[in-house]
């Protein structure tokens, strides 16, 4: 019972760890979320999950943050770094958050009846992540925000992959997609800011 | 020793290895030996078999274990490590002559071994991550330390990274649909997530736009490379899994949908590539279209199905490092690679733009090069299957072959009494002479390839047999 509400609250971690960094312009705070996200879903993981196995999500998902976090701390540029996609306002895209919400509220029941036995935290926590990933990816074409995009769909994904696969070596593999998703990212920073500093 | 140690472990540390050479000239020869060597070993020393060397004894042992599952690179795939690692040896000795960074080697060699790993890997479900992580490699290649990165790279970055959560996944649902193969709906979900899987990993239509982006914004040759190494692995990687699950190859409304999806990429890369005024841009439609025709020829419901695909695959890796080499070196010297600006470029460059109209022409089936035997094979396939299917490769093939007319236009396009002259040095000069001579020896003599394809279809136990 008590690991069921901790689920739940996991769930509530991660709509707005994930709304927020949908809304949210400083990169410094949407990295804290990120990293408040993997917090939660490293709990959604230890459903399926012995501690140590799960722990390795925690640790890659908080080092990618961390490599992201001093790439961009090193850079000289604007903090307000203006969006080049349309629409950008910030109603609009809590009202994409909301549809999101909906959505994975909507079809979270079914999954579990298709798949039983994956647990409902598990199934609406994941699909708001891939949901709010995707929608992140919509809305923006900042190379920060793509990675942080990418990397909460890979961590949806995986919470709900960790139900029906435990082999060490795809957790292996996937945190090292995880770990090189934010090297890459890193790079395309330090890349994109050196252009703009020899321009 | 185990093969995967000798074919994956050992360029994978020469590649780390190569990036502390400093000079672009032993890098690339280092590069391009290792791979060479590779290449040789895996077609004259079989997997899995004692040889005696005199008085000693040694045998390469097909698998190791890791993380509890096991790299496998069995004596089948002897042949396909010879192509992969003499395809890259090609590329590699050019990347002096196309004017790419040291690195290309080292990282290509690395890139090069994380894919073998793609094809070692079981279960082969595995493949999706090291695909990715392979793709992730290529960034550094994609994007120079002082280069604002464009459209296309990240884009690439997006569709392949969308790719690992849908393959990985319909991998457990495929298992499902084994336990319980009348499950209709269960069976549609895996077919879905698969073919999803796949169009984002093979960049199948509408996801190919950042093909052109890459090859319009990006170094030719890497871009190039990289529309050879990534698409050769997913349809090996594609195979597998026709090979394993009986129920995709026998599902009429399956193989029509691949079908239907390789059409379409030869008829929309082919129609794209007649309209564009860019080399790069060409070269990114001709090898969506040629991605197209391997995709035909996996949906094609004959035995030789496996052959003409590696048929097209090896063709396709020679035109591409031949069409991408001759643009590198176009590109030094002009900044731009637009029409406007290539114009009457085969004066100065005639080796370069020679190979940049063999290799478009050769993507186009052109008889006496090596685009042309796969392509007949394929037609012939096709054709017993429905003429509609003919007509509409014919078009898109048509539309490759307006964009080859319209860039050999441009290039003779110089003004009058402009002097001929060989502005390529000798190794450019050497390395555009082999290709277009490998161009035509595949096209006039496609049986030297018979040592590969006679042992590939061993690989699957199944499909194509």
């Amino acid at each position: 019972m008590f690991a069921e509400i901790v689920s739940w609250i996991a769930v509530a971690v991660i709509l707005i760890a994930s709304a927020g960094m949908l809304i949210g312009r400083d990169w410094r705070l949407n990295l804290g979320l990120l990293a408040l996200q993997y917090m939660a879903a490293f709990w959604l993981v230890t459903r399926h999950w012995p501690l140590g196995m799960a722990s390795v999500k925690l640790v890659t998902g908080w080092m990618a943050t961390a490599a992201l976090g001093m790439t961009r701390l090193s850079l000289p540029q604007d903090d307000n770094e203006p969006e080049t996609s349309w629409p950008r306002g910030q109603w609009f895209r809590l009202f994409l958050a909301g549809i999101i919400t909906l959505l994975a509220a909507a079809a979270a029941p079914r999954i579990e009846a298709a798949i039983p036995g994956l647990g409902m935290p598990v199934v609406a926590g994941s699909l708001l992540l891939i949901g709010m990933g995707l929608i992140h990816l919509g809305v923006t074409s900042q190379i920060l925000r793509v990675i942080s995009g990418l990397l909460t769909i890979l961590t949806g994904f995986e919470i709900i992959y960790a139900a029906v696969e435990s082999s060490i070596l795809v957790a292996g593999l996937l945190a090292a997609v995880n770990m090189g998703l934010a090297l890459a990212g890193s790079y395309l920073l330090m890349a994109n800011s050196s252009s703009e500093g020899s321009a | 020793m185990s093969a995967p140690a000798v074919w994956i472990g050992i360029p994978f540390v020469a590649g780390a290895m190569i990036l502390f050479i400093p000079r672009v000239r032993f890098a690339t020869l280092a590069g391009g030996i290792v791979a060479a060597l590779l290449a040789l070993i895996a077609m004259f020393v079989p997997i899995d078999t004692a040889l005696l060397l005199g008085s000693f004894s040694f045998k390469i042992s097909a698998s190791i274990q890791i993380l509890g599952r096991s790299l496998l690179l069995g004596a089948a795939d002897g042949p396909l490590l010879a192509l992969i690692y003499g395809t890259a040896a090609l590329w590699f000795f050019g990347t002096e002559a196309a004017g790419v960074a040291n690195r290309f080697t080292s990282l290509g060699l690395a890139i090069i071994s994380l894919l073998v790993a793609s094809i070692a890997v079981e279960p082969f479900l595995f493949a999706a991550p090291i695909l990715e992580m392979a793709a992730l490699l290529i960034i550094p290649l994609l994007v120079l330390p002082y280069q604002k990165p464009g459209r296309g790279v990240l884009r690439f970055l997006i569709h392949q990274t969308l790719a690992v959560p849908f393959i990985l996944f319909s991998g457990w649902m495929l298992a499902g649909v084994e336990a319980s193969p009348g499950d209709i709906g269960l069976t549609t979900q895996a077919g879905i997530m698969l073919g999803m899987g796949f169009a984002f990993l093979l960049a199948i239509f509408p996801l190919y736009n950042w093909i052109p982006m890459l090859t319009e914004e990006t170094s030719p040759y890497v871009a190039g490379f990289l529309l050879w190494a990534l698409p050769a692995f997913t349809v090996i990687f594609a195979l597998g899994f026709l090979d394993r699950y009986t129920w995709l190859r026998t599902t009429p409304a399956l193989s029509n949908a691949i079908q239907t999806a390789g059409l379409v990429m030869v008829v929309s890369g082919g129609l794209f590539a007649a309209f564009q005024r860019h080399l790069g841009r060409i070269m990114g439609y001709t090898s969506v279209a040629e991605t197209g025709l391997m995709i035909l020829a996996m949906g094609l419901k004959s035995a030789f199905s496996v052959e003409i695909t590696f048929l097209l695959l090896i063709s396709r890796g020679l035109e591409l490092a031949i069409w991408s080499l001759g643009v590198s070196i176009i590109q030094q010297e002009k900044d731009s690679l637009r029409f406007s600006a290539v114009r009457g470029m085969i004066r100065s460059y005639p080796l370069a733009a020679s190979a940049l109209l063999l290799a478009s022409l050769s993507a186009t089936g052109f008889p006496l090069l090596a685009g042309f035997p796969p392509r007949l094979a394929l037609w012939e396939g096709i054709a017993s299957q429905s003429p509609n299917l003919v007509f509409w490769m014919l078009a898109g093939l048509m539309g490759l072959l307006t964009s080859a007319i319209r860039t050999l236009a441009v290039l003779v396009m110089a003004p009058e009494y402009t002097p001929w002259k060989f502005s390529e040095n000798w190794i450019q000069g050497i390395m555009l002479g082999v290709g277009m001579i490998g161009l035509l020896i595949l096209g006039l003599f496609p049986q030297v390839m018979h040592p590969f394809l006679s042992g590939l279809p061993a690989m699957f136990e199944h499909f194509g047999q």
